[in-house]
């Protein structure tokens, strides 16, 4: 950097007027960071979740053996947990025992599910597919076919696509309102130069006429919409940090594991830490384009 | 003496319009002292803008400091605008800076030393007697003083070539004695000097300017310039 933009960098301060929170810009853009920083949160959070979820029902299949006849029904549950775990790509096979069964079926039939063997309860085995081994489905279904004619196939995968689909689309939405209200940002910061030039136009001529260059005027345009963006950007965030957080104790006691998936983690709030300093980056290089544009154009 | 200013059939207008300045030719030798007299709306301060580089003419040469400034590109014009001292007729002085800082403006663009600005900020204040007024912004400046500060700004980067449109305009007598000494000890360190006015008593106190008569956007001596007699008043020529 030349030593006259160094000289004008230190004296710039006085150029302009600087005071803060004065025009809406900053509060435009405090409000414009808080829907910034929740879609974001949401965005993260829901990402993470889809994550999770993919993870937990990537290869799960739940095999159900629907027989009225309980010695049946128990053959057909011992030849089909030996004979799954035969097949190739498979990484576990466990047998859903009566008592976890009658704790997952008691919240919907009460505590009738817990007297007498009267309740005719399917067998329930849960297969683990490895990763990359969901083409052995069809092996699973043939060989079931031949030795439990009762046994249906649970693929949760499937089963819960449209959840996982939804999620997907929200996290795509918060990604897009995002990018929207950087660009909104981006332009806000445009039209807020436009003005600012308008009224320092007496100004900026006289720079010009003494010898200021291009650079050392955008320079000082630069550095004050920064500023604003700065502090417009952390007031956004302060006042959507809580929010975030309360929404997450929120979730958090729902009980649910997937609603406890989309908590942000420490990570994620470094994430969302970094918005005012992206939005002030953003402000200064559209600052900077429409300063130097707008002095191209006038003489 | 080589020419730091040289004007080939130079014409401006401003949009469609009808010419400002028209057919100007002429050129001023390096170091030397002109005074730009003629009636209001003969074109002195559009001149002055071509000379200041405020404007590029419509049609015509400029050469400055020997480089055609007609089609010099426009990230070279800054360079050349620090080798110009201008005092504005309206002082353009920044209302959100103190005289101080509006003195120092052109040394802070081109870059000088903080301490060295002091200095030289200082001094020249002091010069045109507003040491004392150092950190007072325009607005609780008076006109003479507003006048001054604009001066001080324009001469404080020792310009090669200084052009003032009424500089005296708003100052006592004495005080535009004192400007005038300030812009010929510039020009005897090498400053050409080119000082619209009115004022014909101005054109006196300069022995070895010379004056250039603008009427109607025209020179009055199309041939050049017109040597300033100081034993005798400048011909009065009725208003148009």
């Amino acid at each position: 950097m030349s030593a006259a933009s160094t000289a004008m960098r230190a004296s710039n301060r006085r150029l302009l007027p600087e005071g803060r929170l004065e025009g809406p810009l900053p509060w435009l853009i405090a409000i414009m960071m808080f829907l910034m920083v929740l879609a974001a949160a949401l965005g993260l959070g829901l990402g993470r979740a889809a994550a999770s979820l993919a993870d937990a029902l990537a290869g799960r299949v739940t095999v159900q053996i629907v027989e009225g006849d309980p010695r049946a029904r128990e053959a057909q549950a011992r030849a089909a947990q030996s004979e799954l775990g035969r097949i190739a790509g498979i990484r576990a096979v466990r047998r859903v025992d009566d008592a976890e069964m009658r704790a997952l079926l008691e919240p919907w039939l009460g505590n009738i599910v817990n007297h007498g063997d009267d309740l005719p309860l399917p067998a329930m085995i849960d297969v683990d597919i490895a990763p990359g081994e969901q083409w052995r489905l069809a092996a699973i279904g043939r060989t079931l076919a031949r030795i439990a004619p009762a046994a249906r196939i649970d693929d949760h995968g499937r089963s819960l696509a449209p959840l996982a689909g939804l999620i997907a689309s929200l996290t795509w939405l918060a990604i897009a309102i995002v990018l929207l209200m950087a660009t909104a940002t981006g332009f806000v910061v445009v039209l807020a130069t436009r003005s600012a030039l308008d009224t320092h136009h007496a100004t900026i001529e006289v720079l010009h006429l003494l010898g200021a260059t291009d650079s050392q005027i955008a320079r000082l345009f630069q550095r004050r919409i920064a500023l604003d963006a700065l502090l417009g950007g952390a007031i956004g965030l302060a006042c959507a940090a809580p929010v975030i957080f309360l929404l997450g104790l929120r979730l958090g006691a729902l009980g649910s594991e997937l609603a406890g998936t989309v908590a942000l983690w420490p990570a994620a709030w470094l994430l969302l830490g970094a918005l005012p300093l992206a939005g002030a980056g953003l402000a200064t290089i559209a600052t900077r384009r429409t300063v130097l544009g707008a002095l191209r154009r006038t003489s | 003496m080589a020419s730091i200013v040289q004007f080939e059939n130079v014409g401006l207008r401003y949009g469609t319009g009808a010419e400002i300045l028209s057919d100007l030719s002429f050129s001023l030798a390096r170091g030397s002292f002109h005074f730009l007299t003629g009636p209001s709306g003969a074109g002195k301060t559009s001149l002055l803008r071509l000379l200041f580089l405020a404007q590029r003419p419509s049609r015509g040469l400029i050469r400055l400091f020997g480089e055609d400034i007609v089609t010099l590109p426009r990230d070279r014009m800054p360079l050349f605008r620090r080798r110009i001292g201008v005092v504005f007729q309206d002082f353009r002085l920044i209302p959100y800076l103190s005289a101080y800082d509006n003195v120092a403006l052109p040394l802070r663009v081109a870059g000088v030393d903080e301490a060295e600005i002091a200095t030289a900020v200082n001094e020249m204040l002091a010069w045109v007697g507003l040491g004392s007024r150092a950190s007072a912004r325009p607005a609780t400046l008076s006109g003479g003083e507003q006048q001054r500060v604009a001066i001080a700004r324009a001469v404080i980067a020792r310009p090669e070539l200084l052009v003032a449109d009424e500089p005296t305009g708003n100052v006592d007598p004495d005080m535009a004695g004192r400007l005038l000494y300030l812009f010929e000890a510039l020009n005897k360190l090498g400053t050409t000097v080119i000082v619209a006015t009115h004022d014909v008593h101005l054109l006196e106190r300069v022995p070895d300017a010379r004056t250039i008569r603008l009427d109607r956007g025209r020179l009055d001596d199309p041939a050049g310039i017109v040597r300033t007699d100081i034993a005798r008043p400048l011909p009065r020529r009725p208003l148009r």
